[in-house]
């Protein structure tokens, strides 16, 4: 079919797309929620969802995006990108710069989440997925620049955006900077919406702090994996604040949509379907088809992209 | 100078210099040495003018929580005419944390918004040491949007330890009501101006302060988490707090450096609690240069530089 085709062009020439880790060995992983030992070949095939009670599992990035769009359409932006350690920040557990090194190599991501452009059931979109394997998903500059420059191609391709939200929260080893990317990439979302193109979020566990507390919670329609750990302030902060234990599922997704903060959980298997099924309703205010010129005006813009070394 | 006490711990030289003076003149010294007195009381001046010019992190962080501080109201009752404050969410409660109301400064109405810490211990309590609920940043959300209505600029003073992290606050939806008015602020068809006049906690802050011009007091303090809150994750025990502070800049000095605030205010020295009609006086002015400015600025103009400002703010490179 030629426009899947055209997509298959592009991936190859991009050789950007990173194959998520494929694990030869049969290893068995056990559900921190059921305590249930689960083979790694059924808990892979089964989304890293637990069969028995359907615990969801962390996914990175990339495997993510791998489940949810159509096969071989993701091209990637922007992955060269990495902090530059502004505040020379060194704790007594940690050296930042060391650590964001580290971290590239144990993570095999550049920072905490990937950006791109795909289609899901031939429906173009943007994106931005956090993963929370790269320093607890935190948000430090990196972040912020890359799911703004999510939301800005987003804006210029008139497409929908859907940003997967994982993470601790702001990156203290960033300090202002790190806050302020709640403000920068919450004024992109404002311009999006001004130009009436849907955002639609997804929640996994954990989001919290400010990440919730900016993009996350702007969505058009927010959606949430079931389970998950999603607030502002966090389980031990509130517990110290009101001298008294969390009670059960205090904080959870399922907290958020009885309180009326949510639309949506979405189990994992029925994600990809919701997400086609939210850009078929909104297709009428985005453009319908990418035709072939549109693709490739976009590729060649991303290769000549040399992109602004921004100081702040 | 006012005569206050040196009740902070770096104070301690200025303390022993007082102490040196007192008996200096028990002693019948102004009429016997009024030279050694005079130069006594020069050396503590420049002493206290020494320490000031060169606080760390820390320290910084004392005086801006310091308990005599001057609040939100102080400034507002000092700087503006006709306050008038305004209240409620229309959905939920009116939270004394966050206030907000009408003004006249310089013969044009605006809006001011502030978090208030309260004095004293009950009033303290009232204002919930000035950490807002979802309903204090709905408040600031619905009178933000009606100032943008009738074109009124926002001046927002900003002092808060953080939003209140309670659970009812997450029931409410804490998360929700910041990131919406991140949202709003971004677009405003008016001059914004937020001043750190205390502390800047995080986004308890934020979520009032997304302006043209991002201000602070010379002594304020700007974090992206609590320093104990940093330190109690990062060095494994919130004794750190000092340590973390330093780590993460949060000073005003330092956050002037890094170009993400527009300016600092200078404080009367020993810090605004000493002299807060002249602290008032330093922001007034200020607030009338930077107002003055952004007037010049159609509305359009206004909310794409304000875009600009917060794109530009981030740090980063590549790698091959």
């Amino acid at each position: 079919m030629e426009p899947k085709a055209t997509f298959v062009a592009i991936s190859e020439a991009s050789q950007e797309i990173k194959q998520p880790l494929i694990v030869t060995k049969n290893i068995a992983v056990k559900c921190p929620e059921c305590k249930e030992i689960l083979f790694e070949r059924e808990y892979r095939r089964n989304l890293k969802v637990c069969p028995k009670c359907h615990y969801h599992f962390r996914l990175g990035a990339y495997e993510r995006i791998d489940l949810l769009v159509d096969p071989d359409s993701f091209v990637e932006m922007d992955r060269h990108l990495v902090s530059s350690d502004p505040l020379r920040f060194v704790s007594q557990s940690q050296v930042y710069a060391e650590k964001l090194v580290e971290e590239r190599q144990k993570a095999g991501i550049n920072d905490a989440v990937v950006i791109g452009y795909a289609t899901i059931e031939e429906k173009p979109l943007a994106l931005g997925v956090m993963d929370f394997q790269f320093i607890g998903g935190s948000m430090g500059s990196v972040v912020g620049e890359k799911l703004t420059r999510a939301i800005e191609l987003a804006i210029e391709r008139r497409v929908p955006l859907l940003i997967v939200s994982a993470s601790g929260g702001a990156r203290m080893q960033e300090g202002l900077y790190s806050l302020m990317q709640m403000a920068k990439t919450s004024a992109a979302l404002a311009k999006l919406s001004e130009m009436g193109l849907p955002y639609f979020s997804l929640l996994t566990n954990p989001t919290t702090g400010g990440v919730t507390a900016s993009f996350s919670m702007l969505g058009d329609i927010i959606m949430a994996e079931p389970g998950g750990l999603i607030c502002f302030a966090g389980p031990r902060v509130i517990e110290q604040f009101m001298h008294e234990k969390l009670p059960e599922g205090a904080a959870s997704a399922e907290f958020l949509l009885q309180h009326g903060m949510i639309d949506l959980i979405t189990p994992r298997h029925t994600l990809r379907q919701t997400l086609a099924q939210l850009l078929h309703f909104h297709s009428n205010v985005t453009s319908q088809r990418v035709g072939q010129e549109k693709v490739l005006s976009l590729w060649s813009r991303k290769a000549l992209r040399v992109g602004s070394s921004v100081a702040a | 100078m006012n005569s206050v006490e040196y009740d902070l711990e770096f104070e301690q030289p200025l303390t022993e210099l007082t102490e040196e003076i007192r008996l200096m003149r028990q002693e019948g010294g102004e009429l016997e040495n009024p030279i050694r007195l005079q130069e006594a009381q020069e050396k503590l001046h420049s002493r206290m003018q020494e320490i000031y010019a060169n606080l760390d992190a820390w320290q910084t962080v004392q005086v801006a929580r310091h308990k005599e501080r001057p609040r939100a109201t102080d400034y507002i009752h000092l700087i503006f005419d006709n306050f008038l404050e305004l209240h409620g969410d229309r959905a939920f409660g009116d939270d004394p944390a966050l206030i907000g109301g009408l003004a006249t400064f310089d013969n044009e109405t605006i809006l001011v918004l502030g978090h208030q810490k309260g004095y004293g211990a009950k009033d303290q309590q009232f204002r919930n040491f000035g950490m807002p609920h979802p309903e204090g940043y709905r408040k600031a959300y619905r009178l933000m949007q009606m100032a943008g209505k009738f074109k009124f600029p926002i001046i927002s003073l900003i002092d808060t330890p953080g939003a209140f992290p309670g659970l009812a606050d997450e029931e409410r939806g804490q998360a929700e009501a910041i990131a919406s008015n991140l949202a709003l602020m971004a677009r405003l068809p008016v001059p914004i101006i937020a001043v750190v006049i205390g502390e800047g906690g995080s986004g308890g802050a934020l979520g009032i302060s997304v302006a043209d011009r991002l201000l602070m007091l010379a002594h304020s303090v700007y974090t992206v988490a609590a320093p104990e809150a940093a330190a109690s994750i990062l060095w494994r025990d919130n004794a750190h707090a000092h340590h973390a502070a330093e780590a993460m800049r949060i000073s005003a000095r330092e956050v002037l450096a890094t170009h993400i605030i527009d300016g600092l205010i200078p404080e009367p020295i020993g810090g605004a609690h000493r002299n807060p009609v002249l602290a008032a006086s330093h922001l007034q002015t200020a607030l009338k240069e930077h107002l003055a400015d952004l007037k010049g600025y159609s509305p359009e103009k206004l909310i794409e530089m304000r875009y600009q400002k917060y794109r530009g703010i981030g740090h980063f490179e590549w790698i091959a």
